[in-house]
């Protein structure tokens, strides 16, 4: 027989054997499908950063005309919930128990102060426990206050001198949803997790059913134990990415404006890297024990913390942004947030694939070379 | 033997067989220091250095004048400046600015006559997060700039000015919220992965038929084995607190017994998770699968990075069997709003209710789950 066709027969034999394996005991296509769907609908509608109903207190201490125009404009906006406290004392009762998240407070010479010098003061406390929610929060206030100002100019047939205007123009994302940013991260955080889980289990069964030592006397080489190993645990994370990739489109309505195609590929070579950080994983952690610890410390709490999933990179201090380059799902995370949100943006897509390639290549051929060692031992 | 001493004896086995391998003992102590620091760090929402272009074709005083406003701040960071209007995408597109500030050539005419001089500002929409805040830093520059000028210009101030004053995060430093968060996240994982494992190891070894069959009640055994989870995280969180509270430098402005009810109560019910979940697995591989399957929704559906009054209602009930979310309500009460016993109860008590209902069917589970 010619080597080649020798090559070919041992690694069809190999895959054949996988996708039996995989067959027959669902356990891995739960992981690949089930999985991706459940987490994508449970972290898809729960990790959110759009404020909405926030509830606040008014206090009023004086109302009339004019107070009732604020506190009506407050009721109108969506993400607001008004509720009216008769002191500045049981709003802050209310406040301290979390039942409001924050205080609009009009003290008794506000209406008089309005019409006279201006300058009146419209008196706010936030909960700034979570600073990202009470900067966000803020924000909307001063929405409010801004569309009531003009409103009150208009009415009154005064001239607003607001000297310099704000023309805000938001692309790729013009509502500023966060859904459409957190659930392509979303996607990258999850394929790692199954990445990782579909590998570890895959090596760890050999050693611990003592296959592995079957395995190992017959004529295979340890590439192509890989190969054979890689190819239908590949097909079945693709399957399980396509699932999300549909997912985030209708069911989430993210738009995709870059290509289906450059995204299939991206992804396809980060599913590589997943693959291959699982697998270098089982092979290098003897202990199961160290093995679970491990897997967790490097693959989702990184993916999750660490990818510019929601904490934005660049705001990180130097030596922690250096570390981010080690994490995959960084290159993924910005791929994926170009792709959906702005289009096929080349130098983004390429220097990001670039470097999955490189890690692809170390994270694989560190596990072929682990794998030989227990060969000899 | 008593009854105290027949579980001395199984927790004082139960520590050892963590602890006597080189490598459990290092996983126990390393990652969690590293993951402090590299977490108490990353993970902010703070934006500094925002990369920003300016394309103003004004060049005027006043333009210059508002821009050095801007360029001034701590969170911006002049990158370009450009001239012509085909700049602005590639620099956007690429990242190479998150925002651009365009001043159009009359602006400083409209300013000077009193018309509104329109300042367009494009920001990258594709982190709604960061696009929302830089738009907050922008409006709060914006309006002391036009302020500034009403008054050299004798002009009339708006009539109704709006002071917001955050409470208890004066400064609106988000480390001073992910922080305290750290504490419940790395206490969590640490002490679900001890336990997690135990009973699957001794299943796996076959050594758990036999600790059945010794004069140890289910009871005692269930004690004995929560004994270790607890033990260490205890030491983990004090570690971890301390690490906060020194380094970090985050306030403890509450009663730290208020603190240390809430993470006993914390690790029990974590300790009744996570031998459920290893008196349910038949090996430590199932063990390990059920340990993450239940961390990753527990630390996402937290409260840790995104607020939970933000989830839709069913996601929001889910949220209440979670231990997670009322401890990270209790760290971060006694942190910074110096909360004490009473203002806590509501967390207190549904974690005893999850530790009690774990615990009673991890020990149920031991002895109704042979093989």
């Amino acid at each position: 027989m010619k080597p080649g066709a020798a090559k070919r027969m041992r690694l069809a034999g190999m895959i054949r054997k996988e996708s039996l394996q995989i067959l027959r005991d669902p356990s891995s296509i739960a992981i690949a499908f089930v999985m991706p769907v459940v987490l994508l609908l449970l972290f898809g509608y729960g990790v959110s950063l759009d404020a909405r109903k926030v509830p606040l207190a008014m206090v009023v201490e004086q109302p009339d005309a004019s107070t009732a125009s604020l506190i009506g404009a407050f009721r109108h906006s969506e993400y607001f919930e008004p509720q009216s406290f008769d002191s500045i004392q049981t709003a802050q009762q209310a406040f301290d128990l979390h039942e409001v998240f924050g205080i609009v407070w009009l003290r008794n010479d506000f209406s008089r102060r309005l019409l006279a010098e201006g300058d009146a003061p419209i008196g706010v406390i936030v909960n700034g426990v979570d600073a990202n929610q009470a900067r966000i929060t803020g924000g909307y206030i001063q929405g409010v206050w801004q569309a009531w100002l003009a409103d009150y100019a208009r009415r009154h047939g005064v001239k607003l001198r607001a000297p310099v205007m704000l023309e805000p123009r938001i692309w790729f994302n013009a509502a500023v949803r966060s859904r459409n940013f957190l659930v392509p991260g979303l996607i990258a955080v999850i394929m790692t997790l199954i990445g990782a889980m579909l590998t570890s289990m895959v090596v760890a069964r050999e050693w611990e059913r003592g296959t592995m030592e079957a395995l190992m006397v017959t004529p295979i080489r340890i590439g192509e134990l890989v190969i054979g190993k890689l190819v239908p645990y590949f097909l079945l994370g693709m399957g399980g990415m396509l699932l999300s990739v549909a997912m985030a489109l209708w069911q989430f309505d993210v738009p995709l404006r870059g290509s289906f195609w450059v995204l299939t590929a991206a992804s396809a070579l980060f599913m590589l890297v997943a693959l291959g950080m699982g697998l270098l994983l089982s092979v290098v952690a003897k202990n199961q024990f160290v093995a679970g610890q491990v897997s967790i410390v490097v693959t989702f709490l990184p993916a999750f913390i660490l990818s510019g999933f929601i904490f934005s990179i660049g705001s990180m201090p130097e030596p922690i942004q250096w570390i981010t380059y080690l994490i995959p799902a960084r290159y993924y995370v910005a791929i994926l947030q170009s792709l959906f949100l702005a289009g096929d943006i080349w130098p983004i897509v390429l220097s990001n694939s670039a470097a999955l390639l490189v890690m692809m290549v170390i994270f694989l051929g560190l596990a072929r070379r682990k794998f030989h060692k227990r060969l000899d031992a | 033997m008593n009854t105290l001493q027949r579980i001395l004896a199984l927790a004082v086995k139960e520590l050892l067989a963590v602890l006597r391998d080189k490598k459990s003992r290092f996983v126990l102590i390393g990652p969690p220091i590293a993951q402090l620091i590299i977490f108490g760090y990353a993970a902010t929402f703070d934006l500094n250095d925002i990369p920003l272009a300016v394309y103003n074709e004004d060049r005027s005083v006043p333009s210059r004048e508002l821009v050095a406003r801007i360029t001034g701040s701590p969170h911006f960071q002049l990158v370009a400046t450009i001239d012509h209007d085909g700049q602005i995408a590639p620099l956007i597109d690429n990242r190479k600015a998150l925002m651009v500030l365009h001043l159009g050539p009359r602006f400083s005419e409209n300013l000077k006559r009193g018309k509104p001089a329109p300042a367009q500002v494009i920001i990258d929409g594709r982190n709604s997060n960061t696009a929302l805040l830089t738009l907050g830093y922008l409006r709060t520059i914006f309006t002391d700039f036009n302020i500034a000028w009403a008054r050299e210009h004798g002009t009339p101030p708006p009539p109704a000015i709006l002071k917001i004053r955050p409470w208890y995060n004066e400064n609106l430093l988000s480390r001073w919220f992910i922080v305290p968060g750290i504490v419940g996240l790395l206490t969590l994982v640490v002490t679900t992965i001890v336990t997690g494992l135990s009973v699957a190891r001794e299943r796996e070894a076959g050594t758990f038929d036999q600790l059945l069959v010794t004069p140890l009640r289910p009871v005692e055994i269930l004690i004995g084995k929560s004994v270790p989870g607890i033990l260490i995280g205890l030491i983990e969180g004090t570690f971890i607190l301390l690490m906060a509270i020194y380094w970090f430098e985050v306030p403890l402005r509450g009663s730290l017994g208020a603190l240390y009810l809430g993470m006993f109560l914390f690790l029990l019910s974590a300790v009744g998770i996570g031998l459920m979940i290893s008196s349910l697995a038949v090996t430590q591989q199932q063990g390990i699968l059920g340990a993450f399957l239940f961390l990753v929704p527990a630390v996402i559906l937290s409260g840790f990075a995104t607020p939970i009054s933000n989830m839709p209602e069913f996601v929001q009930q889910l949220t209440l069997i979670n231990p997670m979310r009322y401890f990270l309500i209790i760290l971060r009460g006694v942190f910074l709003e110096g909360d004490s016993y009473a203002l806590l109860f509501n967390q207190y008590w549904p974690m005893l209710i999850i530790a009690i209902v774990t615990l009673a069917m991890a020990g149920w589970l031991f002895r109704h789950r042979m093989n």
